[in-house]
């Protein structure tokens, strides 16, 4: 310890400097260059205008925004409400001391995600094609003479007098189909969260409460759900915060584009469409600060909900 | 607690419910696959494994010519090359920027080290797409559009990384090795070469996986930020052929198999120490 403070300052401002330096550049600077967009329109790169605040008030009136706000949400509550419940029943399952063959079937649900969500999409937009396509030859095979489309949804008008194999998944139903890709690609992986969560739960504590005679419902609200709280909430937060940033997705599942009547359309999405295809990159940066303090809010308010429950 | 006969009974209950779903995890895969290697007519005739006009499975009508037209006519060669060139070369300036700034973190004193840290974990926190129009802007004002460097060079110093170096540091990297290697007269960079990277290794076979799977996978990046087809990764140029090819279900398909075979491979062959590596790092620490 008895260097001089100095030399320590430099070895370590020099193993940091690649860091700084980039951080500056790509991050900091394009932060602060955000701000001062988000009060421009523009017209590409190099042609620039202040409005104030008018990309703003824009925003909050246009029904293009509102219905990419839409979207996204419904996106987003499927990935909580199917996806994660269906996780932790997987998790469970695969959660016994016992079971042979674990780390396979592991391996098997985890892989979607090793795919890349650009080669999901590619995939998934043939699995989602009329005639052809693997889902409607599978719900063809399983449903054909005694369930219809038509008797399914009575109140979709699109199907009335169509078949399974014609169902229309990227016409008439975007969201649907998004969050049944989204299901097989990130099942796999919510659950590795899970089931580590669940084989550090202590042994000790579900034999106590067996023995005090709690059926397996009381165990799984008594001691399981309360034991994997930290663990989910975080995949409950790294969900919001992934659902929320949707792009790639749809935007290649729907052919590069939003989709019949932007039934796709998702913020980034749009974000993406107002900055480079529409050229304003002020309209885009203002979508990115909106996003952003939704983003914020959400990370905020489940510190605070985990703060108040530690109580 | 349980006899042995229930156990029995339930390890087999969740076989039965696993395998199913297993099952249904793997169709897309071997459809993808079977895809690939069939003409647009088996494609649309036949679900999984062609027929022949009787409807018998005939295997013979399984075929090549959709990866021969895939690098002869549509030229994903190209598009691959760029793949491995952006990810390896992103792999591997970053994981050294990053274990070189973990490390800083992780066993130095120095004058606004808790600042550091700070700046670290706020980088991390900021969503990509909020940086999207302005890095294009910055990148048409460093005339860096439509160039690799462009690409490369925001991703050499991921805060993530840092991040996760400075835990795998704090965790394998004893101090008093440092402080002894200082004694015998060591440079700071010569330590940081022979002994802080050895101790890390598992966090650096992860992390390099880790970013250049990233990098590969990555699209909304490359899509912004290059103009020229030429110089299209994967990601990009497997997109657009949705757009060229749009009937030639079997083309598309063998063009997204040679797009995820790399990585998959890597992945299966480097699970073990991807897991390892990111677990001891990341969890513990």
């Amino acid at each position: 310890m008895a260097r001089a403070p100095t030399n320590a300052n430099k070895a370590a401002y020099l193993f940091l400097a690649p860091f700084l330096v980039v951080f500056a550049v790509f991050t900091l600077y394009p932060l602060v260059l955000s701000g001062v967009l988000a009060v421009q329109q523009t017209h590409g790169p190099d042609h620039a205008r202040f409005v104030g605040l008018d990309n703003f008030i824009g925003l909050a009136t246009d029904p293009l925004f509102h219905k990419a706000l839409g979207n996204t949400i419904i996106y987003t509550l499927g990935s909580l409400l199917i996806q994660l419940p269906l996780a932790l029943g997987l998790a469970m399952l695969l959660n016994q001391p016992s079971l042979r063959g674990r780390w396979f079937y592991r391996l098997i649900f985890f892989s979607p995600q090793l795919m890349g969500l650009v080669f999901v999409a590619m995939l998934a937009a043939l699995v989602f094609e009329k005639r052809a396509g693997l889902l409607n030859q599978a719900l063809q095979w399983a449903l054909d003479g005694w369930l219809d489309p038509e008797t399914a949804f009575p109140w979709m008008a699109v199907l009335d007098g169509v078949t399974w194999l014609d169902f229309p998944w990227l016409q008439s139903f975007v969201m649907p189909a998004l969050i049944l890709v989204s299901l097989w690609m990130y099942i796999g992986y919510n659950m590795v969260y899970f089931l580590a969560a669940l084989q550090s739960i202590d042994k000790s504590l579900v034999e106590a409460c067996a023995v005090d005679g709690a059926g397996p419902v009381t165990r799984f609200f008594a001691v399981t759900v309360p034991s994997i709280r930290p663990v989910a909430s975080f995949v409950v937060l790294l969900s919001l915060i992934g659902s929320l940033q949707l792009f790639e997705l749809p935007y290649i599942l729907l052919d590069q584009t939003a989709g019949p009547q932007n039934r796709g359309l998702t913020i980034v999405m749009y974000l993406y469409q107002s900055g480079f295809e529409a050229g304003d990159l002020g309209y885009a940066s203002a979508i990115g600060w909106v996003l952003a303090l939704m983003l914020v809010a959400l990370a905020l308010g489940q510190v605070f909900i985990m703060r108040r429950e530690e109580r | 607690m349980h006899d042995r006969k229930t156990q029995r009974v339930f390890g087999v209950a969740t076989h039965l419910a696993l395998v199913p779903l297993a099952i249904v995890t793997l169709i897309p895969f071997v459809w993808l696959v079977l895809a690939a290697f069939k003409t647009p007519e088996d494609f649309s005739g036949s679900l999984f494994l062609p027929r022949d006009d009787s409807g018998a499975i005939d295997l013979t009508r399984l075929t090549w010519m959709n990866f021969v037209s895939l690098f002869r006519d549509v030229g994903l060669g190209r598009a691959m090359l760029n793949s491995i060139f952006l990810s390896s070369m992103t792999a591997v300036l970053a994981t050294l920027c990053a274990a070189a700034g973990g490390y800083a973190l992780a066993r130095f004193r120095f004058f606004g080290r808790n600042a550091m840290t700070l700046l670290v974990l706020g980088a991390i926190i900021i969503p990509p797409p909020l940086l999207l129009a302005p890095s294009y802007q910055l990148l048409f004002n460093l005339h860096l559009l439509d160039t690799f460097t462009g690409l490369i060079l925001p991703a050499i110093a991921p805060a993530f990384g840092i991040f996760l170096f400075r835990q795998a540091t704090r965790q394998s990297v004893p101090e008093s090795l440092i402080e002894a290697a200082r004694i015998d007269g060591a440079s700071e960079v010569g330590i940081f070469v022979s002994i802080v990277l050895p101790l890390v290794r598992p966090m650096i076979g992860a992390f390099m996986l880790l970013t250049f799977l990233m990098v590969w996978n990555n699209f909304i990046g490359p899509q912004v930020v290059l103009q020229t087809a030429e110089r299209y990764p994967l990601s990009v140029a497997v997109a657009q052929m949705r757009g060229l090819y749009r009937q030639d279900y079997g083309l598309l398909m063998a063009g997204t198999l040679v797009s995820i075979l790399p990585v998959a491979g890597l992945f299966l062959l480097l699970q073990r120490e991807f897991i390892q590596g990111l677990t001891s790092g990341a969890v513990k620490g």
